[in-house]
């Protein structure tokens, strides 16, 4: 994509017939480089831009990016909140910055924009996604069935497919899991996203493998870490009810155990 | 336009990582059920134990040595206060064990903490265990006024 500039900024105040009106919006971004002068301290660094009615904070971070500081590093793929790249904490509140407007976030005021807590920062609003991964990776997120494989697809009655419907929503965005106080204080627990993804297997009727995941999330640093605090409902881009399925794997546990 | 700031409350950015390995089994299961289970008993427990002594009869006016000497007295609220004493001292420590594990950010800190939690609930039940089945209501010599009436058999 080439990045043009449109209007110029000399002659941008005169107002045109059927011009789509602008603001300018500023951004208090976040920033980590231990290249950089300031070496491993993070800073806040603030951009003011132009902005439309219907941008988001990506477009925002993306004017930045092509026209002001060419440096700032953030992750973006679909740009719909679809693939799950962008989770950021967009005024103090873990979003997609895809899939916020800015006018919805109070653009009177800067807008501070900071990586997800809890994983390692890499650079500016990049972070480590290794262990959000290596936990949903102990789940088996993956089908587990016994016998010969059928000739045809898996058949389930709508009813079985209903069960597991909300956590197959899921885009692996790690809002929820970065938004929970139990996994800021030391990373080890394994995080509303993995429980999530095991949810999603767990309650399918043709899956085969609850119990290993049941028994794997059966664990000190499992589901019995949760205390919840919702703060993954709030954070879920895609409106899954995050902790009610942290709960059902909770009471699949307790009625194996009793 | 670049500022230095404060530290945020997640610290050193690139702190290493790495996860520890699997802790399975049902010690937290049934920790998470003891407290639910026994924050029903204590329900129970707690605010009859705060009706009777502190709205029935004369309510709170009545509570001396006599009162509570009067009270254990008898086997029934012996039981009663012993599994109030209990339940609550083992649901506490749980809670308190839980909060120690989801704010200390360091072995060393948690292990610290929590032996010393362990330590002083130990005390405490077995401090007030001794009272409840050692506790006699008419020590010899101690003037009759404070003594309930049940030392003057007849
Ligand atoms: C009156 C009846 C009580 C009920 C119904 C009750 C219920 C509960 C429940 C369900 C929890 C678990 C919360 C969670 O896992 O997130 C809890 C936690 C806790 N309870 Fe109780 N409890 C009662 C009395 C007590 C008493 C008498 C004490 C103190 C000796 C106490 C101290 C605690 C502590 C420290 C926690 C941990 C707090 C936390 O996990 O956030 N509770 N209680
Ligand atoms: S459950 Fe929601 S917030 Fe968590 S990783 Fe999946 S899409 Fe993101
Ligand atoms: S860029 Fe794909 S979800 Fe936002």
């Amino acid at each position: 994509m080439t990045a043009v500039l449109e209007n110029p900024a000399t002659e941008s105040p005169k107002p045109e017939v059927g011009a789509i009106p602008s603001f300018d919006v500023t951004l208090r971004i976040r920033r980590y480089n231990p290249e950089s002068e300031h070496g491993e301290e993070s800073i806040w660094d603030e951009f003011t831009v132009t902005a439309h009615g219907t941008d988001r904070v990506l477009d925002a971070l993306h004017k930045i990016k092509w026209e002001q500081d060419g440096s700032l590093t953030f992750r973006r793929s679909c740009a719909h909140g679809v693939c799950g790249s962008d989770a950021m904490r967009i005024n103090g509140r873990n979003r997609l910055a895809c899939k916020t407007l800015l006018k919805d976030v109070n653009p009177d005021k800067p807008i501070t924009v900071e990586p997800i807590k809890g994983l390692p920062v890499v650079k500016d609003l990049v972070v480590d996604m290794e262990p959000f991964f290596a936990s949903y990776r102990e789940i088996m997120p993956f089908l587990i069935t016994s016998g010969n494989e059928p000739t045809r697809e898996r058949l389930q009655s709508a009813e079985d497919r209903e069960r597991f419907d909300d956590t197959t929503k899921c885009i692996l965005c790690a809002a929820c899991t970065s938004s929970c106080p139990v996994f800021w204080t030391d990373g080890q627990y394994f995080g509303p996203a993995a429980i999530v993804n095991a949810h999603r297997f767990i309650f399918d009727s043709r899956d085969e493998g609850a119990t290993q995941r049941l028994e794997i999330l059966n664990d000190k640093e499992g589901v019995w870490r949760c205390r919840t605090t919702f703060n993954c409902t709030e954070a879920c881009p895609r409106g899954i009810e995050v902790t009610k399925a942290i709960q059902e794997v909770k009471r699949a546990m307790i009625t194996r155990a009793f | 336009m670049a500022q230095t700031q404060t530290p945020s409350a997640i610290a050193a950015p690139r702190s290493p990582y790495a996860r520890r390995k699997t802790t399975r089994g049902n010690f937290e299961l049934y920790s998470w059920v003891f407290m639910r289970a026994s924050g029903v008993v204590l329900l129970v427990l707690v605010f009859g134990h705060l009706f009777v002594n502190l709205m029935v009869g004369e309510g709170v006016h009545a509570i001396d040595f006599a009162f509570v000497g009067g009270k254990w007295s008898s086997p029934f609220w012996q039981v009663w206060d012993l599994l109030m004493l209990w339940l609550a001292m083992i649901h506490g420590t749980n809670g308190v064990r839980t909060i120690v594990n989801d704010y200390a950010q360091r072995d060393s800190t948690r292990g610290v903490l929590k032996v010393l939690l362990y330590l002083a609930s130990t005390i405490v039940v077995i401090l007030g265990t001794l009272v409840i089945f050692t506790f006699t209501p008419c020590p010899p010599g101690a003037p009759a006024e404070l003594l309930p009436s049940i030392c003057f058999p007849n």
